[in-house]
């Protein structure tokens, strides 16, 4: 393949070509229309949207107004959303709900709310270009330009300072340097066990073979937890750059991208961002002049939890079934095709570059002393504002769940938030003025993970929870050690049983036997942390599983085993239950109140979904 | 014969390809002919000049490999932890009843598959699913039944015409 001569080659061009690029947006744009094209986004139909903004602008014929398409800005709950921002004054307001008859409205009103939208307050500073004078309790580091810059256009990112980090690195530092700023930094690994990134940059950068790999961990499995694709979908080039980054600071010249094949949108906005770098002369050969050698592959996952542990994850790209070998060696020192190999999570690869433009200093004063910075959560479940968020290490959960969440819906109780996905555990109501990092979660008996946090309220049961968890697990086990692929399978079975009110007491001390076994005993970090719901949900909510065993009760109505339908007074003898009920068990006359018969019910709950007067009791 | 042109036609792609392009070749494979057939499976381990048992025991260990053609309109719901908490599994229960299918099956007519997918990462969206890639959101049960209802409808009209 050839390429054309690319356009950037020295230090002097990009300040020259940065400088134009940020006059030429200014002097043309005076009002930027965000429009956030992310998955979630398109889902929830930014599309025609994006078509009637078009539309109205033509019609309108306002000259300097130009509408971007942008990346996730994190509102999820109010998609499809729009941001109007004031380029000269950076003045802005967010719609939310935004719905294609809203157009004219908004290219008319500029950055004056229009009349009967849905407006957003922004709840976020960005700690690289502004001092916190709101007292917003986000702080956008890593989303720093998602949903505010077009992600396939790489004049954009080169605007807000893109490729000046890997610039300094190149033409000023040495990797050891380079190496020693991260170390200082406290960068953790932000994929969930919060390694010290440095350190294992620091023995990659120690070994002697000249053949070396980056990878960039974007294999993002846990379930609820999608900050890894709003970062490649919104910012690709801030990870392409920090793999360039450790590859000059580790010695290799190759770096891969292992993404789920099921994030489609993504894989193209990196693609396109590859190719984009590589005309400019960002990946190649010689970057900056500087006689240093880049390029990115993508490997696209095939569907397998476990290839988000790193050696699985190696094992894939090599062709072979994506099974944990034991460490050590560690891929650091021995990974792909047996050569030293980093492996970094998505989002710690998006820290990088702002680590370098501001210094390990500026880092460190975000956050907490022992975990630095900011961290991603992908807020789901019961809460009233779904999303993404970005916050300093050290928020209370309080503040996430009430103060940026909204608070639990429908008026509910809040009863757990789950973190670390299926390694992780619950946290309980009391525990929600713990303020967050990696090491207070463990603390709690959770973890960090990758940053799902699923909002749990007085409906859900917890030993039910526990069981969806470990049937995942069981789906994801790879088989290759005893423990996890039948211990697993036995902990389920036990869990089954609770739930069915067919456990006695032993079984809930072979249950808690078995998980400290499989935990001390599997081979990965998967297996090892398999147990955690199981254990965490036991040691929280111990009154819930005695309640199954002992009383033969699900308190909260979820275990179908545990609960009988009825129905009450309010029943107006409708029949739409009797009509809809798939085995015939419920009785009664035209207009008069209706009886299920427990014995022929299968609890379905056909009924409940179809009665509109709430007369059907579920216990 | 037709899917061992195409096979051929991907291969010629891999110049050169050793282990390593495995997993590539299988997910251009399934892309371009809706699933791994043992005909391509052999043509593949020919090339690669490895044992067909190889084969089946990479592609069985992934969830993206299907080994059986999907229907005409391929329903993916999703089991996210956020799903699960909103009632994704009544969702799955009710068009388990209504196709009368369970996870990984397809109907008989060949027009609805079923399969349950790991997060699909729109969990704002919550209980979500996918039929042949677009999402339906914010799901009820009533819904599944309406939604399998509305692709039968324009499967009949489509007849009609």
């Amino acid at each position: 393949m050839t390429v054309a001569k690319p356009i950037i080659t020295n230090s002097a061009q990009l300040t020259e070509f940065t400088a134009q690029t940020r006059t030429r947006m200014s002097d043309v744009t005076k009002i930027n229309i965000l429009v956030s094209m992310g998955t979630c986004g398109i889902a929830a139909g930014t599309t025609p949207v994006l078509k009637a903004l078009e539309e109205s602008l033509a019609a309108q014929n306002l000259t300097g107004v130009k509408i971007t398409r942008v990346g996730c800005m994190g509102l999820c709950h109010s998609e499809p959303t729009i941001e109007v921002v004031d380029t000269a004054s950076g003045k802005s307001v967010i719609y939310g709900n935004v719905k294609a008859s809203h157009a004219e409205a908004i290219v008319a009103a500029g950055v004056h709310p229009a009349e009967g939208l849905k407006v957003i307050e922004r709840g976020w500073y960005y700690p690289e270009d502004e001092e916190n004078t709101q007292d917003a309790p986000q702080a956008r580091i890593v989303l720093r330009n998602s949903g505010r810059i077009n992600p396939e256009d790489i004049q954009e990112y080169i605007a807000q300072s893109g490729y000046q980090a890997l610039c300094k690195v190149l033409l000023e530092m040495s990797p050891k340097q380079v190496v020693a700023e991260i170390t200082d930094s406290g960068l953790r690994g932000r994929g969930g066990g919060g390694f010290p990134t440095g350190r294992k940059w620091s023995f990659a950068n120690a070994q002697k073979p000249k053949e070396k790999y980056v990878i960039c961990n974007a294999d993002e499995g846990d379930p609820g937890a999608f900050m890894d694709r709003a970062i490649l979908e919104g910012d690709p080039h801030a990870v392409l750059e920090a793999m360039a980054i450790a590859g000059f600071a580790i010695g290799a010249k190759n770096g891969i991208v292992y993404i789920r094949a099921e994030y489609p949108l993504a894989i193209e906005r990196l693609q396109i961002a590859i190719h984009q770098a590589r005309e400019m002369g960002f990946l190649g050969k010689n970057i900056f002049g500087s006689g240093f050698d880049f390029d990115i592959d993508l490997k696209f996952g095939a569907g397998a939890f476990v290839c988000g542990e790193e050696t699985a994850l190696i094992a894939s790209i090599e062709g072979k079934r994506g099974e944990p070998t034991y460490k050590p060696p560690f891929p650091a020192i021995a990974g792909l095709w047996g050569k030293p190999t980093i492996v970094n999570n998505v989002e710690t690869f998006a820290n990088v570059c702002a680590i370098i433009r501001n210094g390990a200093g500026w880092f460190k004063r975000i956050g907490t002393t022992g975990s630095p910075g900011t961290k991603v959560f992908a807020l789901a479940g019961k809460i009233n504002q779904v999303g993404l968020i970005e916050v300093p290490m050290g928020t209370s959960l309080r503040e996430i769940i009430y103060g940026i969440g909204k608070g639990i819906r429908n008026g509910k109780q809040f009863k757990a938030v789950q973190t670390g996905g299926p390694s992780g555990g619950c946290i309980k109501r009391d525990q929600l003025d713990t303020t967050i990092d990696y090491d207070t979660l463990v603390l709690l008996g959770s973890m960090m993970g990758s940053g799902g946090m699923i909002i749990m309220d007085e409906d859900d049961c917890m030993v039910s929870v526990a069981r969806f968890f470990l049937e995942f697990t069981l789906d994801e086990s790879c088989g290759k050690c005893t423990p996890c692929r039948i211990g697993n399978k036995r902990l389920h079975e036990m869990l089954t049983k609770i739930t069915q009110g067919k456990a006695d007491m032993q079984t809930l001390q072979k249950l808690r036997d078995l998980s400290a076994s499989i935990k001390d005993t599997a081979l990965c970090g998967l297996g090892q942390s398999s147990p955690n719901p199981v254990r965490s949900t036991m040691n929280q909510f111990e009154d819930e599983y005695l309640a199954h065993i002992l009383e033969g009760k699900c308190p909260a109505g979820v275990c179908a085993d545990l609960v009988t339908y009825s129905i009450n007074e309010n029943c107006t003898g409708c029949a739409v239950c009797k009509k809809r009920c798939p085995v015939d068990c419920i009785r009664g006359e035209k207009k008069s109140v209706h009886v299920i018969d427990a014995e022929a019910c299968i609890k379905c709950g056909m009924c409940l979904s179809s009665c509109k007067f709430n007369a059907i009791d579920r216990k | 014969m037709e899917t061992q042109a195409k096979v051929d036609e991907i291969l010629t792609r891999y110049k050169d390809a050793k282990r390593d392009a495995l997993i590539p070749i299988l997910q251009d494979v399934q892309d371009s002919c809706g699933y791994l057939s043992k005909e391509a499976v052999i043509q593949i381990g020919a090339y690669l000049n490895l044992p067909t048992s190889k084969i089946y025991g990479v592609a069985t260990f992934y969830n993206q490999f299907r080994f059986q053609p999907v229907g005409q309109h391929h329903i993916q719901v999703c089991r996210g932890t956020a799903c699960h908490v909103k009632g994704s599994s009544g969702v799955f229960d009710r068009f388990c009843r209504d196709l009368k299918i369970n996870d990984g099956e397809t109907t008989r007519d060949g027009m609805f598959s079923l399969e349950v997918v790991s997060c699909i990462g729109a969990c704002g969206l919550a209980p979500v699913i996918a039929v042949n890639g677009e999402f339906h959101a914010k799901l009820v049960d009533d819904d599944a039944s309406r939604i399998v209802k509305e692709y039968k409808k324009a499967a009949k009209e489509g007849d009609n015409k």
